[in-house]
């Protein structure tokens, strides 16, 4: 059995964690990344404004600075706020920006930049003639977007939404910058009290390794589900 | 007026940025009426098909659906738009349209495209609309099928189960905008025989189409459209055997 001179369990939890921060930003980034997308493609200036804006910053800045921006940008604004509180209406009110939030979040509002791209995409793929099909059968403009427009668009979606899936697991390694404990700042931790980098970082990385190959099987069937009707070449 | 027309359309204009696409057409369909649009590429039959149930918005004109007045309002950029979103989906729904391309929606089998809108926007239930579907695609010979994807079809077959599709809003009238043009050669008559159907049972039809022999045999009213104008229209012995206009005749005249 692999010793880990005790500090398996810690870095098990580690990769808990990891998981937390990987579905729980997926979920923001998925949600994002639709906002994006519709308001890319609508007619209004604004929402169109916003979500270029929102996509070009994004994907123009590195992650790594994105997290600490945030992270202490956060912090900042809550304490001026506060002060502004304290100083003017004698409020005292304080809110220490938690980790875990601020990591999930981070990681979730970059990849729903991305993900907004994949679904723009994805929506322009989906044929017109689809769409007019259902306005011509009396549809609301609601009831083409969910019944037709989107199970049509998910079927073009899914490779992108899978590459931005395996970048994101990988990225939250990156949580660590902001102090949070996943499984890479432990094995680091563990590796250098006992010396051994590779006893740490192999296990680290078959653990990621596997949780990407356990996404690629599920986003494989995920395809051949929303594929259906299509006449494969 | 005796009897209120079931579609009527008044003063018909589309303008394209700066070109006039329709200057100015009439139509009245009467229930069990079946009007052909004929002309050549470029006339404006497909698009004043296509105002007609408002996927284009005249830039000008009139619609009724059995007697009730469409309303439009002016955008603040000039624009026309309709008035009321909820009217022109009631107004969709009672005229359903058979594309060219079919546009049967590719996520869903054949019985689910029969079932989706009546059961979306009529508000019918799965099990009768499942039932009225079944006889229609019985009817449109396509029972055996009704599990397929249209993907999996040929072209005549998926035409005819968008004409099922049509046909399951219990439609006041029945728009075609080429239902035969994509079709290879062999696939338009099973197609054809269907619509001659639907028109022999009373149904009020308006067919825009290249088929000569559907027009003269088939319906009642032909229209000749050349640049955005009504050229000719009648029964078609009169349009087809003693047209008044040139353009007319050269239309029919061989090409070969």
């Amino acid at each position: 059995m692999l010793d880990l001179h005790g500090y398996g369990p810690a870095i098990f939890k580690g990769a808990i964690l990891t998981l937390e921060v990987a579905f729980l930003s997926l979920f923001i980034a998925l949600l994002l990344g639709m906002l994006a997308a519709v308001a890319r493609l609508s007619k209004n200036k604004v929402l169109n404004g916003i979500a270029m804006v929102y996509t070009t910053v994004i994907r123009g800045v590195p992650d790594l600075v994105l997290m600490l921006l945030i992270f202490f940008g956060a912090q900042i604004g809550v304490n001026a706020f506060s002060d502004v509180l304290y100083d003017r209406y004698g409020i005292d009110f304080y809110i220490n920006i938690n980790e875990f939030v601020a990591g999930v979040t981070t990681i979730g509002f970059i990849f729903g930049a991305y993900m907004g791209e994949t679904f723009r995409g994805a929506f322009l793929a989906v044929e017109h003639g689809q769409i007019e099909a259902g306005r011509a059968y009396g549809m609301s403009a609601w009831q083409v977007f969910k019944r037709i427009t989107v199970p049509q668009m998910i079927r073009h979606a899914i490779p992108g939404i899978g590459n931005n899936w395996l970048v994101l697991v990988k990225t939250t390694a990156l949580v660590s910058v902001i102090g949070l404990e996943d499984m890479v700042r432990l094995a680091k931790e563990a590796a250098g009290a006992v010396h051994e980098p590779f006893l740490f970082f192999i296990p680290v990385a078959a653990v990621y390794l596997a949780l990407t190959s356990v996404s690629e099987y599920v986003l494989k069937r995920l395809e051949i589900r929303f594929s259906a009707g299509v006449v494969r070449a | 007026m005796s009897q209120t027309a079931a579609l009527e359309a008044r003063n018909v204009h589309k303008t394209f940025g700066e070109h006039e696409v329709l200057k100015g057409i009439d139509l009245t369909a009467h229930k069990g009426d079946v009007i052909s649009i004929i002309g050549s590429s470029g006339s404006g039959k497909s698009t004043f098909l296509r105002c007609m149930n408002l996927l284009e918005i005249p830039t000008q004109g009139e619609i009724y659906v059995h007697g009730e007045h469409l309303a439009f309002k002016q955008l603040r950029n000039g624009e026309r738009a309709p008035a009321d979103k909820r009217q022109v989906e009631h107004m969709r729904s009672r005229l359903s349209m058979v594309f060219q391309s079919f546009n049967l929606w590719s996520h869903m089998t054949v019985l689910e495209n029969i079932i989706e809108a009546p059961i979306h926007v009529l508000g019918k239930s799965k099990a009768e609309a499942t039932e009225h579907a079944k006889e229609l695609l019985e009817r449109v010979g396509l029972y055996e099928r009704r599990d397929y994807y249209p993907a999996h079809m040929s072209g005549g077959q998926q035409q005819r189960a968008a004409i099922a599709r049509a046909l399951a809003m219990d439609p006041e009238v029945m728009l075609f905008d080429e239902p035969t043009s994509a079709l290879d050669p062999e696939l338009v008559g099973e197609v054809l025989k269907v619509m001659r159907s639907l028109a022999e049972e009373g149904r009020t039809m308006v067919v825009v189409t290249h088929e000569m022999a559907f027009a003269r045999d088939v319906s009642n009213h032909v229209m000749f459209l050349h640049q955005g104008i009504v050229e000719e229209q009648g029964t078609p012995d009169k349009v087809f055997n003693n047209p008044d206009s040139e353009r007319m005749k050269q239309f029919l005249a061989p090409k070969y």
